[in-house]
């Protein structure tokens, strides 16, 4: 059974590719439906491979830019990336971050940091959490409202915050065509600062704060904000490989076994979107981030019994990968069944 | 401009990183190997330039498998007709 175990030739270890294909394709199946590059996700995975984590989160980026670029060319196809958006809000995005970033090596220096951004991190994951699913259940309270009065229940909305920042009409205003909107280009520019800025400070890529942030700030509709965040974790991934790679941190070898399953997941995720609803994809965008919450709960945990430790870190990890396996599965077969039912209803159209 | 023709100069990525050196052990390396231990050894700057090379290559080599796949079965891989409601 050597030949399913690869030696890394920079790290010096052997590890089982088919593991890293298997995390690949479940981490791009979630990142191309999502928009988010899944560092949460692939951690966990790249430890229970033993992969030396010195490596792991320069080689979760390298992967990572390459199943960004793949989706967003497809979500490109498909109109879900506002390229002038997207570029407006990376020089936020890139300033935010490099702010955040040196926040916490000012942070380090003072003190103890690592169960503060813990901390954050759960604040921040509660907030985005109760964000998504008030908004589905003001979304369902209109509709019921509407089908009693009589009207056509798609007009139903949920939260919609982006509304009072459009309000604000301070110059330069942009219309976004693939987005719809119409904004001050300061609404963009701060929202990416904030979000790049809290992505610094938690060591996270972004696109699980940013993707919300384009939904429930700027008022993108949710398959352009899963694309033009794409477009963004792209952007960064290769920034981010480029400096990891610098400074002698990627195990390029994992990273390229990790792409070739994760381009392929990618496309998958992708293009399930085309038939899952937006509101389909927030619901289930709000499960996995109730699920890191829990995770998180679980390692701060850890931390404060460390007798407990080695149980609660294992049942974090067994969750991270068993929310990674069941959403991807459950991507996957709305894939599959909307695929079929597209296929048919062609057959049907050509005879 | 500057961060992407100057990656030195990303201050953010810690400064506890720059304070430890990786060596690629390549002893036991060789062919293909070698060479891609050898290089991480030499040069970091060259080491992320195939880096930065080879990832957009493999993401859209096999993200095209994927496409030619799906088109293949029938799948309408150029538009979406579903929307947010």
């Amino acid at each position: 059974m050597d030949w399913l175990y690869v030696l890394m030739p920079i790290a010096g270890v052997e590890i089982f590719w088919p593991g890293l294909i298997i995390l690949g394709i479940g981490v791009g199946i979630i990142g191309g439906f999502f928009g988010m590059g899944g560092a949460w996700m692939v951690t966990p995975g790249l430890n229970i491979l033993g992969f030396p984590m010195a490596f792991a989160i320069g080689t979760d980026i390298a992967h990572m830019a390459g199943k960004s670029l793949i989706a967003t060319m497809r979500h490109g196809k498909f109109g879900n990336v506002d390229y002038k958006l997207g570029f407006i809000m990376l020089f936020g995005t890139i300033a935010g971050f490099e702010l955040g970033a040196q926040m916490v090596m000012w942070l380090e220096r003072m003190g103890n940091v690592e169960v503060v951004v813990r901390y954050l991190y759960l604040f921040l994951l509660t907030g985005i959490a109760w964000l998504v699913f008030a908004d589905v259940a003001k979304k369902k309270r209109r509709e019921r409202e509407l089908m009693l009065s009589g009207q056509d229940e798609d007009e139903a909305t949920g939260i919609e915050w982006h509304k009072t920042f459009h309000k604000i009409k301070i110059p330069p205003m942009v219309h976004f065509k693939e987005a719809g909107i119409t904004c001050s280009a300061w609404l963009p520019i701060f929202v990416s600062l904030l979000t790049g800025w809290l992505a610094g400070i938690l060591g996270i890529g972004g696109g699980l704060i940013r993707m919300p942030s384009l939904i429930y700030l700027i008022g993108c509709p949710t398959h352009v904000a899963v694309g033009t965040d794409l477009f963004e974790v792209m952007i960064s991934g290769l920034y981010g490989a480029a400096t990891y790679t610098f400074k002698g941190r990627t195990e390029l070898v994992a990273a390229i076994i990790m792409l070739v399953g994760a381009s392929i997941g990618a496309q998958v995720g992708t293009v399930a979107t085309k038939y899952i609803k937006g509101y389909g994809i927030r619901v289930v965008f709000g499960y996995a981030v109730i699920g890191c919450a829990i995770s998180i709960v679980l390692k701060l945990l850890a931390k404060g019994f460390p007798a407990y430790a080695p149980i609660l870190d294992g049942t974090a990890t067994t969750l991270i990968l068993g929310l990674v396996f069941g959403m991807s599965a459950y991507i996957f077969i709305k894939m599959l069944k909307g695929a079929k039912a597209e296929i048919a209803a062609k057959k049907q159209t050509t005879h | 401009m500057g961060f992407f023709c100057w990656p030195g100069l990303v201050w953010a990525s810690g400064e506890k990183v720059d304070a430890i050196v990786i060596v690629a052990d390549t002893r036991h390396l060789s062919g293909l190997m070698a060479w891609w231990g050898n290089l991480y050894n030499e040069s970091h700057v060259y080491f992320m330039l195939l880096t930065i090379v080879l990832i957009p290559l493999i993401g859209v080599a096999f993200g095209l498998i994927a496409d030619l796949i799906m088109g293949h079965m029938g799948i309408d891989l150029e538009s979406r007709e579903l929307a947010e409601h």
